[in-house]
């Protein structure tokens, strides 16, 4: 399939374009709000919670009887929100660390969900067919009426998100100071959690339990690379879990066999891997080409303090100095040829004969500053 | 033996295997571990099955702890990076190098009875079917022998590396300075977990596994303080949880290794609530006790500060207590019983005196 047919389709195919609307809202919500929770430390969370949701889902149908996705959603909700508070309280109350308290919440959850969902399946009535989609994520089975649902609940969380942002802001990076402003912290905190479970409960059926944490972590931690400043994080994040969503959803959708969710996920992986190599300040590679030139730097100022060293020992030597003589003074005798040609370029140094060395007018008083700063 | 017995067997066999590493995982802090490795082993298992063709083959064992490690590893570099804390770093790699898995399987592996249901999920009512056979003779079904397998391994790793994984557990940094290569523990330690999720897993599914290596242990953590204790209550618990929880399903016709985790969750919450010294009831009833041991002083005080006084009468009669003393006719009403119980203060006419020992224990009070 060729790319502009693929392209074709994102706009008029209806399978494709809901998919990819969910992806694309999913993204959204969960990286805006991933950014909290990345920034709280509490990365995992989204792991923990996105399993507690399943028994939660399927109480919901056994007690309706309904597969509406608002009503497996809202489960998915109440599970999720118990299930973190449960934890919340032990980590509290007992000396049990946050590790352990995610780890246990998640797979004993996760295991009643299961129980929960083969004892549904054994019941008479064979409607609940369908539930086990929340394990794996099925894309592909989403309807324009979920994604409708998706981007009710999305906008409602972002729409409070907005409302308190300053709040939440606070409480991320300074809960103590929020507190002494008289702010209800722990409500505060409820509420962000109750986002954050939120948005778990929205990319369930795209991408399912078990990869739902990657979409809080990832976009989160790959727009962290790339500023400093909180609100740039949210956007960039929601940005990045949209271009995640979207692109998996094509690339998943131009070969038979390949299951969207991991697919979303792996392309959320790229960019996390892209980010955290290539972000401008903090990525490795820029990063390493700074240490370098940071390196260059220092090389050549040394040269050049060395250079003014020896004008001022030999006030009336104006032939220059051999680069002998500089690597015999030099730490680091095999960077001076290059410092050398470095100078030049900046033109504080100048051959005057051939391996003859000495600093030009602005090379003296470049030495000069440099001295000063020192002292 | 029948098939009943047999998955019971088993299941004990796999929590005990699970709850001796799990032990440490917990204590280390690094829980989230077991989750993450349990995950990536799929891959490990994955990629060796497409190279030998056979899912009996020792070599997905090793390959499945090998992804163990990698993955422990992967973390670690990503953590030393500085770019993401530790835990963003295990929830950006274990997904990943699970997609990978997935989409490998649906993709090539399309037609072998390999897919993420079972790993993730397992179907220990299945494991009696799989019989070990030799020379004709039926030796019991094959789960009993990797699992015991897996069992022997970690008993033996725990009890020769016992003082080593104590000290590096508790404190890292002196069994470095002793020599005793905390970083070599702690591999030895990714690996036995890696095992232990694909040996077990097979049988019982990579959440139950998870579930075993966790909540027994968080139990056991509030049961003891004592390292080797919380080894044996662990293991009793993860017994314990096994056979109910087969039971459990049993009567609900469920998930086995849904109800076995479900049953995990049940004796945590039963630890959480009532062990002895730490549970939610035992620090609450301590709140209680210093709440009326606190009042006893306070009443013991505030009658000898006013004995001599003339105002002895109006102070220390008992209707009075809850405007000088700021508590509740209720709760002045109880603490008033328990002194006279107790010994500390007598009653004539609704006035309270100190007794003898109400008076030591005045005076002791106001010396500190």
């Amino acid at each position: 399939m060729d790319i502009s047919q693929l392209f074709y389709d994102l706009f008029f195919d209806y399978t494709l374009r809901t998919v990819a609307l969910g992806s694309a809202i999913l993204g959204i919500v969960s990286g805006a709000l991933g950014s909290f929770a990345v920034l709280r430390k509490q990365s995992l969370l989204g792991d923990a919670i996105s399993h507690a949701a399943l028994p939660g889902i399927v109480i919901a149908f056994l007690l309706t009887r309904s597969r509406e996705p608002a009503v497996l959603m809202l489960g998915a909700l109440i599970a999720g929100w118990l299930a973190t508070l449960f934890m919340l309280n032990v980590i509290r109350t007992t000396r049990i660390k946050d590790d352990s308290a995610l780890g246990l919440v998640l797979s004993v959850f996760f295991g009643m969900g299961l129980m929960l969902l083969t004892f549904t399946q054994k019941l008479p009535d064979a409607t609940q067919a369908g539930l086990d989609k929340f394990l794996f994520g099925q894309a592909a089975t989403l309807l324009q009426s979920d994604v409708v649902t998706m981007a009710v609940i999305g906008t409602l969380a972002i729409v409070l998100l907005m409302t308190f942002w300053k709040e939440f802001k606070l409480i991320t990076f300074d809960p103590e100071y929020a507190a002494s402003l008289g702010y209800p912290v722990r409500f505060l905190d409820v509420l962000l959690t109750t986002l954050l479970v939120i948005a778990i409960v929205i990319g369930l059926q795209t991408v399912g339990v078990v990869l739902m944490s990657a979409m809080i972590v990832a976009p989160a931690a790959a727009a962290r690379q790339w500023t400093d400043k909180l609100k740039n994080m949210i956007i960039l994040g929601g940005l990045f879990g949209a271009l995640a969503g979207v692109s998996g959803t094509l690339i998943s959708g131009s070969a038979e066999k390949l299951p969207t969710g991991p697919v979303i996920v792996l392309c959320m992986s790229v960019i996390v891997l892209f980010s955290m190599l290539f972000a401008t300040n903090r990525g490795l590679v820029w990063n390493w080409f700074r240490n370098l030139q940071n390196r260059r730097q220092l090389r050549a100022q040394a040269v050049l303090g060395d250079l003014n060293t020896l004008a001022m020992q030999h006030p009336n030597q104006e032939r220059g100095h051999s680069s002998a003589v500089l690597r015999a003074m030099s730490t680091n005798p095999e960077g001076v040829s290059l410092a050398l040609s470095q100078l030049k370029e900046q033109g504080y140094a100048q051959e005057l004969s051939k391996d003859a060395w000495a600093l030009t007018q602005a090379g003296l008083d470049e030495a000069g500053k440099n001295e000063e700063k020192e002292a | 033996m029948s098939a009943q017995i047999e998955i019971m067997l088993i299941a004990s066999i796999v929590a005990v295997a699970c709850t001796l590493p799990g032990v440490f995982l917990v204590l280390r802090r690094m829980a989230m571990m077991s989750d993450a490795i349990s995950h990536t082993v799929l891959l490990g298992i994955v990629i060796a099955f497409f190279i030998t063709k056979s899912l009996t083959s020792p070599l997905l064992l090793v390959g499945a702890a090998l992804m163990g490690v990698i993955t422990v590893s992967l973390v670690e570099l990503l953590n030393r990076t500085r770019l993401v804390r530790e835990d963003a770093a295990i929830g950006l790699v274990f997904p990943a190098i699970f997609s990978v898995a997935v989409i490998l399987i649906s993709r090539f592996a399309g037609d072998v009875h390999l897919d993420t249901d079972a790993v993730l999920l397992g179907e220990l009512a299945f494991a009696p079917f799989n019989r070990f056979k030799l020379f004709g003779l039926d030796f019991g079904p094959e789960a009993l022998y990797t699992t015991g397998g897996i069992l022997a391994l970690n008993l033996i790793f725990v009890i020769v590396f016992y003082k080593e994984l104590k000290l590096a557990t508790f404190d890292p940094a002196l069994a470095a300075a002793l020599g005793f290569l905390p970083t070599v523990i702690h591999y030895a330690l990714m690996t036995l977990v890696s095992l232990t999720a694909v040996g077990s897993f097979d049988a019982v599914g990579s959440v139950l596994v998870v579930a075993f290596m966790i909540a027994p242990p968080a139990a056991a953590y509030l049961l003891t303080d004592r390292l080797s204790r919380m080894l044996v209550y662990s293991a009793l618990i993860g017994v314990f949880s096994a056979v109910s929880g087969y039971w459990l399903a049993y009567f609900l016709d469920a998930s086995i290794a849904g109800s076995m985790a479900t049953m995990t969750g049940a004796s945590f919450l039963i630890s959480y609530l009532f062990a002895p010294e730490r549970g939610l009831l035992a620090q609450a009833r301590r709140r209680q006790n210093q709440r009326i041991e606190f009042a006893l002083t306070m009443l013991t005080m505030h009658i000898a500060n006013h004995t001599a006084a003339q105002e002895a009468e109006i102070e220390n009669e008992v209707v009075h207590l809850n405007e000088h003393l700021k508590w509740t006719p209720q709760f002045a009403m109880e603490v008033v019983g328990i002194a006279e119980r107790n010994d500390l203060v007598t009653q004539r006419n609704g006035v309270l005196t100190l007794t003898e020992s109400g008076l030591r224990r005045a005076s002791q009070e106001f010396n500190n």
